[in-house]
């Protein structure tokens, strides 16, 4: 069992930090709700450093996520082949480009993704600081705090929507190349 | 007060520092759409943005949005932290996210 230290990458980026942040969101929508919104009468829930964990863990997860995205995977995927070159499957953006019928992928996915997946890491950012300072006292600004869940929602749907891209963008043209790594030797049959 | 043995004390602090996380976290995301459709539009903008010439002008795009973004928050922490909440920068900051990740669609930015 094999894979290319570039497949290996975009693994990493993808169903890595990317799939983990999304993984936490539904957790946090759940957990924001339990601490400053849902009716208790434990006034100590929103003081739980859990949260704030949380939020910190996300954010390290989705500036993990854009960064490796943008100075790691996306390089090879945008990389120029020479003068000549008529196999493209180590170009995605020129293989997707070559076709009519793929070249959608690039136009309308990667250059909504690419951007898109930014407001991520700020907008999880935003709401771990607000979240860290203002604790258990954020029940006490209901306009700030639904405004950061509004916030921490549209991060929901722009990761879903990077990750929905860059998925089927791997399917059609995935990066590859690279050095080999060998996960586990098996019989051949 | 007390709960379950333990003591905690509720610090009510002013909303205008959660106020200049809104908004700065919105003109950054604002921002970034705006410097992206640039960059689309001009040739030159678009090679000023290449800082990392393997990420094209990407790099640039966002590397200049967040910087705004950073600078804009702490700027604006400074200015409001111990202000009462600015309900109007609460709004115009989800407001300009919710512009920005309009934009940040590419038949919706193509429009400019």
């Amino acid at each position: 069992m094999e894979i290319t230290s570039r497949s290996l990458w975009t693994f990493v980026h993808g169903m890595g930090f990317g799939a983990l942040y999304l993984l936490a969101c539904s957790g946090l929508l759940v957990e924001f709700h339990r601490c400053f919104i849902a009716r208790t009468d434990s006034v100590a829930l929103g003081d739980s450093p859990f949260l704030k964990w949380y939020l910190m863990a996300m954010s390290f997860f989705a500036w993990l996520a854009v960064l490796t995205g943008t100075y790691i995977v996306y390089p090879w995927y945008r990389a120029t082949p020479s003068a000549g070159t008529t196999d493209l499957t180590a170009f995605p953006q020129k293989l997707l480009m070559s076709h009519a019928t793929t070249a959608g992928w690039h136009e309308m996915g990667m250059e909504w993704k690419e951007h898109v997946a930014w407001l991520v890491p700020i907008a999880i950012t935003m709401a771990t600081g607000v979240v860290t300072r203002y604790g258990q006292d954020l029940r006490n600004h209901p306009r700030l705090r639904s405004a950061v869940l509004a916030v921490v929602l549209f991060s929901f749907v722009s990761a879903g929507l990077a990750g929905f891209w860059g998925a089927m963008i791997n399917k059609y043209a995935p990066v590859s190349g690279g050095s080999t790594v060998t996960l586990m030797k098996g019989d051949a049959h | 007060m007390s709960i379950h043995g333990e003591s905690t004390a509720i610090t009510h602090l002013p909303g205008g520092a959660g106020a200049a996380a809104l908004l700065s976290a919105g003109f950054g995301v604002f921002a970034l759409s705006v410097l992206a459709i640039i960059a689309d539009q001009s040739p030159a903008f678009k090679k000023t943005m290449i800082f990392y010439l393997p990420t094209g002008p990407l790099s640039g795009v966002t590397t200049i949005a967040v910087a705004l973004w950073i600078v804009s928050w702490i700027g604006l922490d400074l200015l409001w932290r111990r202000s009462n909440s600015k309900g109007w920068a609460i709004t115009i900051g989800v407001a300009l996210l919710a512009i920005g990740f309009l934009l940040m669609i590419p038949p919706v930015g193509d429009i400019f």
